[in-house]
């Protein structure tokens, strides 16, 4: 195939701005996929995908177009995750391309997404060629869109095709914009093998499958190939491209193209996303720019609610795990909730989905702990910890200081809601930096904010305070001091390890009154009376108790009717397995998901 | 030995609060009642099954009359082996009863009666829709007593629409001067699907913390008027409690006859179904077995504490129980004041009664 003849790119869009559905009708008019067969949204193929509109995992599909200019083409479609928590995985499928197709809804305007996601193509020096979305609603205004996007971004887009992908109208136009905008590759088809891996997963017959770009080179079944950031070496079995139903075998893929590479890899930690693919007996002299390995930003324990389920906990994370290099997860114990694991996500979304994933595609029931971030502390003997479990937080009389994560958030908001979201920022501890009108009604709010701040409820908080209008996006930006406290929950006297976390300490002491509000509405009365306290140290902020219980007989067990008292008895004992004992308290389960959400 | 229970589904009108099996009163039925169960009696006559409580209960027992309570005995006595000192007891309505009915019970054998007395207050009376007020009440306790009747038991009932502290401890003094050996006392559960499952009566009832107290003061005003607690709800003089129900909570057998009537019979629990027209259609009650072998252990437990005089160690050993593993856990409760604990056994104490149901769940699990 001529490179000439290749287009490899991807769609970019803020969530809900009709991704999905336009790779939908591009297939389709690539005749890529009988109509019956097509399956809404067919990219995206996971439940949860579908169902929250968002894709999780990258993925590629090759194309053939017959072009108005007579020629064929092969299109190469790289889908990517939209969200802030794969930015890693998006940078690494952007790089696999020579141009991105924005899309952009002719209703909504440019949202925090569009801005975040615009930019990291154009900092991998990707053409990207604006298209304005839904141009069938009532609503759509395509002159205000292609305004902002020439005035935000700064990119021409007076000729942006105007289309619903929904109806299928102009789409063709996109198809044809793709070839004459976007650039085709050029790699040196002769060079050693240089090529990009940009996402891979696990198939229980032929192991790894790793997706790539070949950026240079070419590479033929039975070549051996070395992996250059882990120096694993494999002898390809199988080469080919990503058909849009199956994987397609061929003999060999050159420069310019995408495809993929099965090599009986058993291990997927050994296939990192943006490591290089090179020919081991003719090898390039380096590699690709811009690999990283990417660390977990949040960290959670999670419990199975039925401690036997243990195993079948494990065996989950592990099965997810071949799939998903980038979560992590090792053994913990908790007195409060016994067996578990800490994992580690690249964020929040992340989370969420690994949590719904467990219970939805594991039927497990799950207790998790409230989301840590990673703090940094400076020991008084000049050594640093990194602690991600709020358990290990050394003993205050030790630490010299104590440093937060912090990112660089930008909040797009009607310019009604200002005061509102200022207020919010204000109120998790943001560092105002400036503010941009994007047109006269809305407004790009760029604040700092500590990240333990955004990993609680940020997003639902800011989304109820601009009636669901606001969108918001981030990025890491390093370590800053910080007044730190561990905040620990005490039931009965007792610490609840599950329950301790570290918070501002000007904020220790609502946070703390809260929960303990929460954890009385949620402990049932028991026998005994419960003092349930929150304390910093030793010294208590907040004090609740759940008086106990007074009344709970069968007065008449009359005739020998003594089924009543004995059923009683059996829903006792049901109710006591939904229950964690921590010494003599008994707390149920909704008890620790209820101080996870404290506004509520 | 074994005890018999007769269950009487018989009411000339439901009270509102009950959710016993009963229907309205009709003669006819009440005829092919009693052919049912005497037919049922018959099934046992091979076995000849020792009897020493008899009781009849209900719905209204006292509406049946005596040549009909004289017939059941008579079908009792002749396929049972009934004790020369076993203990006859009936439960009457005081709207039910007078002077002649009385004697003929008492002449026909019956030597214990339980008198629906419920309260002394008539304005509590009327909120529960009895059909009496106290002064009828108390008639008919005197006039049991007249009839020969030396064993009688009252209920009373805590807790019901617009009584309180003040009013219930009134009536348990003035029902406690009557010629009485026993008293029952209840707390009123709302049961789910009686009438009184409604907002007027939750809105007129005293609040848990109340009725808790209530339950408290109770127990040392009866206790103060001679009537000694044996069991939850239940106090004598001594030397009259009710031998029949302590069957119940003692592990002891007793034979149910009747729709909606339960047993403990050859070491096996079962029930009548609650359809009094499927009881005199049937050559015999179907016996619904509800568990074929109970844990004799946890049943001795759960039934024990329920008396004051408590689990005794040695009994709960012999039947399979963990005494070591109950001492200890029982620790905790002792120090809450919920029970005592000794090296011979453990009862609750007032406390605990009314929290027995949580008690019992923690010792078992």
């Amino acid at each position: 195939m001529n490179q000439d003849n290749i287009r490899n790119f991807c769609i970019i869009a803020h969530i809900d701005h009709g991704k999905s559905t336009l790779a939908d009708r591009i297939l389709e008019l690539t005749s890529s996929v009988e109509l019956r067969e097509m399956e809404d949204q067919l990219l995206d193929n996971m439940d949860i995908e579908r169902e929250r509109g968002i894709t999780i995992k990258a993925r590629a599909v090759r194309l053939n177009y017959k072009a108005l200019d007579g020629k064929d083409y092969v299109f190469n479609l790289i889908d990517t995750p939209g969200h802030v928590d794969f930015n890693y995985e998006v940078s690494r499928s952007l790089a696999a391309c020579e141009g991105a197709v924005l899309v952009v809804d002719a209703s909504q305007g440019i949202e925090a997404q569009t801005l975040a996601n615009t930019y990291l193509a154009i900092e991998h020096d990707l053409e990207v060629l604006p298209v304005v979305n839904k141009i069938d609603l009532p609503s759509a205004d395509p002159e205000r869109a292609c305004n902002e996007i020439e005035n935000v971004i700064g990119i021409p887009a007076m000729d942006a095709p105007r289309i619903s992908a929904k109806t299928g109208e102009n789409v063709r136009e996109v198809l044809e914009r793709i070839i004459t905008d976007i650039p085709a590759p050029k790699g040196d088809p002769s060079a050693p093998l240089k090529a990009l891996i940009f996402d891979s997963y696990y198939d229980q017959y032929k192991g790894v499958i790793i997706y790539v770009r070949i950026k240079e080179g070419s590479l033929k079944v039975g070549d051996t190939i070395r992996l250059m950031a882990t120096g694993a070496e494999f002898t390809t079995v199988e080469i080919g491209y990503m058909g849009a139903k199956n994987l397609v075998p061929v003999g060999e893929l050159h420069a310019g193209e995408v495809g993929y590479i099965a090599a009986s890899i058993k291990n997927i930690t050994d296939t990192r996303v943006g490591d290089t693919v090179t020919n081991r007996d003719n090898p390039c002299d380096k590699p690709l720019e811009g690999y990283k390995k990417v660390n977990s930003m949040v960290y959670s324990g999670i419990y199975p609610a039925d401690g036997a389920k243990y195993g079948d906990l494990r065996d989950a994370l592990e099965k997810l795990m071949l799939n998903d290099a980038s979560l992590t997860f090792e053994p913990e114990t908790s007195i409060a909730l016994g067996f578990g694991f800490r994992c580690g996500f690249l964020g929040l979304l992340h989370m969420e989905i690994i949590q719904e994933r467990l219970e939805r595609e594991y039927n497990l029931d799950l207790i998790t702990t409230a989301p840590s971030v990673i703090y940094k502390v400076n020991l008084t003997d000049g050594s640093t910890v990194y602690i991600d479990n709020p358990t290990n937080y050394p003993d205050p009389a030790v630490i010299a200081s104590a440093e937060e994560p912090m990112v660089n958030a930008h909040i797009l908001a009607p310019s009604d809601f200002v005061g509102n979201v200022m207020e919010l920022c204000q109120d998790r501890r943001g560092v105002f930096k400036d503010m941009k009108y994007i047109d006269e009604n809305r407004v790009d709010l760029h604040y700092e904010l500590p990240l333990n701040e955004i990993v609680y409820d940020f997003f639902d908080a800011l989304k109820s305070r601009t009636r669901g209008y606001a969108s918001f996006d981030y990025e890491m930006m390093g370590y800053a001091p910080s007044k730190l406290v561990k905040l620990d929950i005490l039931l009965n006297g007792e610490v609840v390890d599950a329950l301790s976390f570290i918070v501002h300490a000007d904020k220790a002491y609502a946070r703390g009154r809260r929960i303990a509000e929460k954890l009385k509405e949620n402990i049932p009365r028991q026998l005994f009376e419960v003092p349930i306290q929150a304390a910093i140290g030793g010294k208590v902020i907040a004090r609740e108790t759940v008086k106990a219980m007074r009344k709970d007989v069968l007065a008449k067990c009359y005739g020998g009717d003594i089924t009543r008292k004995k059923k009683l008895l059996e829903k006792q004992k049901e109710g006591k397995k939904r229950m964690r004992q921590l010494g003599s308290v008994e707390v149920p389960q909704e008890a620790f998901m209820s101080v996870l959400k404290l506004d509520e | 030995m074994t005890g018999i229970y007769i269950h009487v589904p018989f009411c000339k009108r439901k009270c509102p609060y009950c959710d016993f099996y009963s229907v309205e009163e009709d003669k006819g039925l009440m005829e092919a009642y009693i052919c049912a169960l005497k037919r049922n009696f018959n099934r046992y006559k091979k076995e000849a099954v020792i009897c020493d409580t008899i009781y009849f209960g209900g719905g209204t027992p006292s509406l049946l009359e005596p040549f009909e309570i004289g017939e059941i005995l008579a079908s009792i006595k002749k396929n049972f082996v009934v004790t020369d000192n076993a203990e006859i007891t009936i439960e009457a309505n005081p709207s039910s009863l007078d002077f002649e009915k009385l004697k003929e019970y008492r002449r026909l054998g019956v030597n214990r009666i339980s008198i629906g007395v419920q309260s002394a207050n008539d304005s509590e009376l009327s909120a529960l829709g009895r059909l009496h007020d106290f002064e009828m009440a108390e008639q008919s306790v005197i006039s049991a007593k007249e009839a020969g009747f030396d064993n009688i038991s009252c209920d009373i009932m805590i807790g019901t629409p617009r009584q309180n502290t003040e009013n219930l401890l009134d009536s348990i003094r003035i029902v406690s001067k009557l010629p009485i050996k026993h008293i029952s006392a209840y707390m009123l559960k709302i049961e789910e699907g009686t009438m009184f499952d409604c907002d007027w009566v939750k809105a007129n009832v005293a609040d848990e913390e109340t009725v808790c107290e209530m339950y408290e003061k109770l127990v040392l005003v009866l206790e103060g008027n001679g009537f000694y607690q044996y069991e939850l709800s239940n106090f004598s003089k001594p030397g009259f409690e009710s031998r029949h129900n302590l069957k119940y909570w003692t592990g002891e057998p007793y034979l149910g006859f009747g729709p909606g009537a339960h047993s403990y019979f050859n070491g096996k629990r079962f029930f009548v179904s609650r359809d009094v027209y499927e009881f005199i259609s049937s050559d015999f009650q179907e016996e619904i077995i509800e568990d074929d072998d109970p844990d004799k252990a946890e049943e001795y437990l759960i039934l024990s504490l329920r008396l004051k005089e408590g689990l005794s160690f040695l009994k709960y050993t012999q039947l399979g129980g963990d005494s070591q593993r109950v001492y200890n856990k029982a620790e905790i409760f002792e120090d809450a004041g919920y029970l005592v604990r000794t090296e011979e056994g453990i009862s609750l104490t007032t406390k605990g009664f009314l929290v027995s149901n949580g008690i019992i769940a923690e010792l078992l699990c």
